[in-house]
C-alpha cells in the first residue's frame, strides 16, 4: 500500500514536471521551422535531392555514425555470445529446387539492387541501411538454398574494418578542412557536380558514405546470419 | 470517407489482428510468421504514407532477416511453447 502511494506520487511529481516543461512551447504551428529550412536550403547546401538522405548523412551525419556504431556493437555481441572453437554447417538437406534455381537466379539481382538503392541514396528514395539490409537478405537466401555455402569470412572481416574506419576518416578529413567533423569538403570546397544536381555524380559525401554504410551493414548482417546458423562441432 | 483510407484500416485491422496470433499462439513456428506479417503489413502502410525508404528497410529487416533469425533459433531449441499455468504479472501482485 506504501509503495502504492509512493509510486502514485512519483508519477504525479513527473507528470507535474513534464507538463510544466511542455506548457512553453508553442504547439500546433503552421509549419515545422527546421524542417522548412531543410526543404529551403537543401539544394545549395548538400547538392541532394532526396532531403531525407541529406538530413540523414550531411545535417545529422554525426547520428548516423553512433547508429552504425551501434549495429557494429550489436554484432559484435551476437558473434561475442555464439562463440565457440570449432563451429561449422551442420545442415543435411539440401534447398527444394524451386528454392535453389531461384537461388541461383535471383541472389545477384537482389545484390545489385541492394547495391543499386545505397548508390542513389541522394536521388531515390533510400539509403544505406535498405541497401545493406537488401545485400544481407542475398546471402541469407544463399544461406538456406545450398548446405555448403559460407561466406569469405576474410574478405567480409576486412572489408568491415577498412569501411567502419573510413567513414570517421572521412569525418576527420572534413575536420581538418573546414573545421567541424564531417564537413562536407566535397561539396562545400570542391564545388564537385555543381552543374550536375539531380544526377548521379552530385550530393557531395552523401554517396560516398552511403557506399561506406551500405557496404557496413551489409558484411554485418551477413556475419550475424553465418552466427546465428552454424553450430557447435566435436572434434 | 475515400478509398484509399479504407485500405489503410484495412490493413491496419490485419496488422492488429496477426499481433494477436502471434502472441497467442503456441507453435512457436506460426508465431513467427504472425510477426513477420505484421511487419509485411506495417511496411505496406508505410509506403503508402509516402515513406518508401522505411517501407524498405522494414521489409528487409523486419519480415525476411528478423524472421529468419527467429526460425533458427526455434529449430536449435523447440517448436512449442510449454504449458505452464499463467501467473498474473507484476502490476497485479503488488
Amino acid at each position: 500500500m506504501l509503495k502504492r502511494a509512493l509510486a502514485i506520487i512519483t508519477l504525479l511529481i513527473i507528470g507535474y514536471w513534464l507538463a510544466q516543461g511542455l506548457a512553453g512551447v508553442p504547439f500546433g504551428e503552421d509549419r515545422m521551422l527546421v524542417a522548412q529550412y531543410y526543404l529551403d536550403h537543401v539544394k545549395e547546401q548538400t547538392g541532394a535531392v532526396n532531403t531525407v538522405t541529406a538530413v540523414v548523412v550531411n545535417y545529422r551525419g554525426f547520428d548516423t555514425l553512433g547508429e552504425v556504431t551501434v549495429l557494429f556493437i550489436a554484432s559484435t555481441g551476437v558473434g561475442a555470445l555464439l562463440w565457440r572453437k570449432k563451429r561449422e554447417r551442420t545442415a543435411k538437406t539440401e534447398g527444394s529446387i524451386v528454392l535453389t534455381t531461384g537461388t541461383r537466379l535471383l541472389a545477384p539481382f537482389i545484390m545489385l539492387f541492394g547495391a543499386y538503392i545505397f548508390i542513389h541514396g541522394h536521388l531515390t528514395p533510400g539509403g544505406g541501411f535498405p541497401g545493406g539490409a537488401t545485400i544481407a537478405t542475398a546471402f541469407l537466401l544463399l544461406y538456406m538454398a545450398f548446405t555448403v555455402y559460407e561466406i569469405p569470412h576474410k574478405t567480409f572481416e576486412k572489408v568491415e574494418g577498412a569501411v567502419g574506419m573510413a567513414y570517421v576518416l572521412v569525418g576527420l578529413i572534413g575536420l581538418a578542412i573546414g573545421g567541424y567533423f564531417l564537413y562536407d569538403w566535397i561539396w562545400q570546397d570542391w564545388g564537385f557536380g555543381v552543374d550536375n544536381v539531380g544526377r548521379l555524380l552530385s550530393g557531395g559525401f552523401i554517396p560516398v558514405i552511403y557506399t561506406i554504410i551500405g557496404l557496413k551493414v551489409g558484411t554485418e548482417l551477413s556475419g550475424i546470419i553465418d552466427n546465428m546458423l552454424k553450430e557447435e562441432v566435436s572434434e | 470517407m475515400n478509398c484509399m483510407a479504407c485500405i489503410e484500416y484495412i490493413i491496419i485491422g490485419t496488422m492488429i489482428i496477426s499481433a494477436i496470433l502471434a502472441v497467442e499462439w503456441r507453435d512457436l513456428l506460426a508465431a513467427t510468421v504472425g510477426m513477420a506479417a505484421v511487419s509485411l503489413f506495417a511496411s505496406l502502410l508505410f509506403f503508402m504514407l509516402q515513406a518508401p525508404d522505411v517501407a524498405m528497410t522494414e521489409a528487409a529487416i523486419g519480415a525476411a532477416l528478423s524472421g529468419a533469425i527467429f526460425i533458427f533459433a526455434i529449430k536449435r531449441t523447440q517448436r512449442f511453447e510449454t504449458e505452464e499455468e499463467e501467473k498474473p504479472g507484476w502490476w497485479v501482485r503488488w
